[in-house]
This record gives C-alpha cells, structure tokens and sequence, in this order.
C-alpha cells in the first residue's frame, strides 16, 4: 500500500513546487483571459468576482491543513500551509486592488467614503487589513522575533478573517435572494472552526 | 430576422452603441438562470410564436392581441435609448418599437385606471430559472399611469434592426429608459390597469433596495453600492473612470412626472 504518511525531503519539494504552481494557475487563467479579452462584456466586474472567490477558497483550504493533519496524519501538510495562506493574502490583495483603482482609480478618500459608508465594504476591508500583520509576520525571522507562542496568537486572526470574509460575501449577495454560493462558504468555514472548538472542549474534558 | 423600422430622430444620441454581442451576452432575466451568461445560453427554449398580450382591467374595451396585430398597432420606430443598469452598469442600445402610451389608448382606460401592471411569462418549460426561488413568479412590474402614457415609454419589439433576441426579453417588453432596466419587464403577456398600485418582484423581494419608482438618480445610494457612477459596457474599460450617472439617466423631460415628490422617500 502506497503510504504518504510522511514524505522525503525531495517529495515534499515537489510537492510544494506543484502546489506552488496550482495556486498559480487561477491568476494566470485571469492575465491570459484579459490578454485575449474573453472576461465577456464586464471584465472589471468579472475580475473583482474572481479574485474574492479565490481568496475566500484559499482562506479554507489553509484552514483545512490542521483538521486534515490531525485526521489523516499526514504531517507533512503543515508544510505547505504558509504558502497557501499567503496565497490567500496575495488573492485578496488582488481583490483589495482591484476594488481600489477600478472603482476609484486609487482616490483613497473616495474608497474611504465607501469603506464607512457600506457595511459589506467596512466588514471586507476589515477582513483584508487583518491579513495584513499575517501575511508579514509569514517568514522564520519573524516567528524568531515574535516568539513561537506570540506569532501562534497573533495568526489565530485568521479564526476572525474568515467568517469576515463569508460575511461579506454573504452581505454582497444579500438583496438578491442568491445565498446559495455564500451558504456554501458559510458551512464550509463553520465545519472547519467547529471541529477546531470541538476538539479543544475534547481534551479539556479529558484533562 | 429583420424587422425594418424608420429611425426616431428624437431619440437619436451621440454615445457610441453597445456592440450587439455585448448586449445579447450579458444580460439580467432570471427566468433563464440567475448568471449574465445564463440567458443567452438557456433562451433558446422559449417559443415566441404563437404569442398573445392581454390587455384588461380598468379598461372598456380589454383585448388579447397576438404578435402580429402588435406588428401593426402603430409605425414601428427605431430608438437609441441609454440603459442603466441598478448595479452600476450601463449599455446604449437601438430599440424597436412604438409608445406604450398607443397601445394603452386603444383599450380606453376608465376613469379608475391610475397604475399599470405588467406580468411577465412564467412556464418551468420553457424557462429553467422559474423553477429556483430567487423571486417571486411570475415577474411583476408597474408604472403610474402618467409615466406609463408618457412617450418617452416604448413598447419593444426590437432591437438593432431585427426581433428581438430571445434573451432580451422577445417577443415584446417595456423600455423605460430613465428607470433602472429591471424596471423593463420582459416577455409580457399580461398587462393589466388597476386603482391601486401593483406589487412589483423586486421590490416585493427587497423592498429596501429596489422601490416602485426605481428612476436612475445619482443622489440616492443602493444600500450596497452608490449609483453616483457607471461602468458603460464595452467602453469603461481597465484606462477610464467609471463615468458620473444623470438625473433620469439624462432624460430630464421625465422630471415634470415627479415634480413636488420627494425622490429620496420614493425611490
């Protein structure tokens, strides 16, 4: 039997590599359609749509890692969760950028009136900010520097950034009766939280 | 399939037409899938002919009609009418068609008629997103009788030069140009006169959102997103800002409809 329990350092390299690539694949999907103008009559809007899916599918999928390691004992997975979650940031960050130069063309103070002024664009932007301190505090130097226990806190944001992001989607649909998409995300980020919490009232119980 | 119309020239404008495939691509009609995408693939199932339109309620004379007594009803008029989409999105488009307010006058509102109600097709065989939930069936929308009468008001059969294409609403819809376009109901088979004012779907749907009235004005924000600006199809590409929206969609002739009512109450 095939076991991937655990991998080869040369293994794990390929594997990255391939994840690497993968995580790749949807923005280089998006530079080619916009190079071949196939994103259909509004691209910006088609861009804007694509880039939030991907962050909110990547926040999951990094999400994931732990539940999975803990299930299937495959531990090598910790090892690619770092990239995943800056792929996350680097999808989001896509998204924040597209918001900000084709619905504003980089006006901050105009953003800003939108930011306040719209609940599903505050909780949005919260959401992106947050990611912020993760996606720089993402490297040894600054585990070094923060501690391995502070760095744990401070990326424990994520439990925050996540339903953020479910529920600005979930409010960016809101008026149109479409809640199906959203629902989705919502069970999905809520299983992956939940098996989190019921894990932990687990081993309170047992101590 | 052609339809030959002589050119309105009140109703020519500078702005540059929407490219047909733009507008026969990207369009909003639930009733074939709830994505821009989904009508242009899912239309074909719709069968416009035989097609009939019954007009009734405060009226002397009610009347179905079918297509090609609509053909005829008055001289078919080619129109370019600006369309403003309620998210923030814009197209140019070259109607075909003639004044609703025709149409009404032949069936000769009573007195009690002071609003019109337009009902869509609704038939799960022909239409595949019928069956989803997403708004109440079939599609409802209404107009005061003034707005409704006045010319601006086109009852469309067309569109760049032939029918109109399944997935723009054929065989016959509303444009009302300086309303947000889901204020344009389309594949109508009913259009019914009433006292009172209709419910419509969208607002039944969300009421906060999406009023009765629903003109295109720049001064009061959808909850979600301001109506200040527009993206225009086709043109308001990666390089250009999005451009700034006008009153009524820059058909001020309209404003005397509206005049002493307060647009931020009545939106």
């Amino acid at each position: 039997m095939l076991t991937i329990k655990s991998l080869s350092p040369r293994q794990l390299f390929w594997c990255r590599v391939i994840v690497f690539v993968l995580a790749l694949l949807p923005f280089l999907r998006l530079v080619y359609a916009v190079y071949q103008d196939a994103l259909g009559a509004n691209p910006l809007e088609f861009i804007t749509r694509n880039t939030g899916d991907w962050a909110l599918y990547f926040l999951c999928i990094s999400l994931a890692i732990t539940p999975l390691r803990k299930i299937l004992e495959w531990h090598w997975l910790i090892r690619l969760r770092r990239m995943l979650g800056l792929y996350a940031f680097f999808y989001a960050s896509l998204h924040f950028l597209t918001f900000l130069w084709f619905d504003h063309f980089f006006d901050l103070s105009d953003m800003w009136l939108d930011v306040v002024k719209r609940p599903f664009i505050t909780v949005g932007f919260v959401a992106f900010v947050l990611l912020l301190p993760l996606a720089l505090t993402s490297n040894q130097w600054m585990i070094r520097q923060l501690g391995g226990k502070q760095w744990q806190l401070l990326h424990r944001l994520v439990y925050l950034i996540a339903p953020l992001g479910v529920l600005h989607y979930f409010w960016m649909k809101a008026g149109k009766n479409l809640l199906l998409q959203p629902l989705l995300f919502a069970v999905l980020v809520g299983g992956l939280l939940g098996v989190r919490l019921y894990w932990r009232l687990q081993s309170r119980m047992k101590r | 399939q052609k339809l030959a119309a002589a050119a309105n020239s009140n109703y020519l404008i500078l702005d540059k037409k929407t490219s047909y495939k733009d507008a026969t691509t990207y369009n909003n009609f639930y009733e074939f899938g709830t994505d821009k995408a989904d009508p242009a693939e899912n239309a074909d199932s719709l069968k416009t002919r035989p097609w009939t339109v019954t007009i009734e309620g405060e009226v002397k004379k009610s009347v179905t009609l079918d297509l090609d007594s609509l053909l005829k009803l008055a001289p078919l008029e080619e129109r370019v009418y600006r369309l403003r989409c309620v998210e923030g999105w814009s197209m140019v488009i070259p109607w075909i068609g003639y004044s609703l307010s025709n149409l009404l006058k032949k069936v000769e509102p009573t007195g009690n008629a002071r609003y019109v109600e337009f009902i869509s097709l609704a038939d799960k065989r022909q239409m595949p997103g019928v069956n989803s939930r997403v708004l109440q069936w079939p599609y409802t929308e209404g107009l005061r009788m003034d707005e409704a009468m006045h010319p601006l008001s086109l009852l469309a059969l067309g569109m760049y030069g032939e029918v109109l294409p399944k997935q723009n609403g054929a065989p016959v819809r509303l444009v009302l140009p300086w309303k947000y376009g889901f204020k344009s109901a389309k594949s109508i088979v009913k259009i019914r006169l009433t006292k009172d004012q209709p419910r419509t779907s969208w607002n039944l749907s969300a009421p906060e959102e999406y009023g009765f009235y629903s003109n295109v004005n720049p001064e009061v924000d959808h909850p979600r997103w301001s109506q200040a600006s527009e993206r225009r199809i086709g043109e308001d590409g990666f390089l250009s800002r999005k451009r700034k929206t006008l009153m009524f969609n820059g058909y001020s002739e309209v404003a005397s409809l509206y005049t002493g009512m307060d647009l931020r109450k009545f939106y």
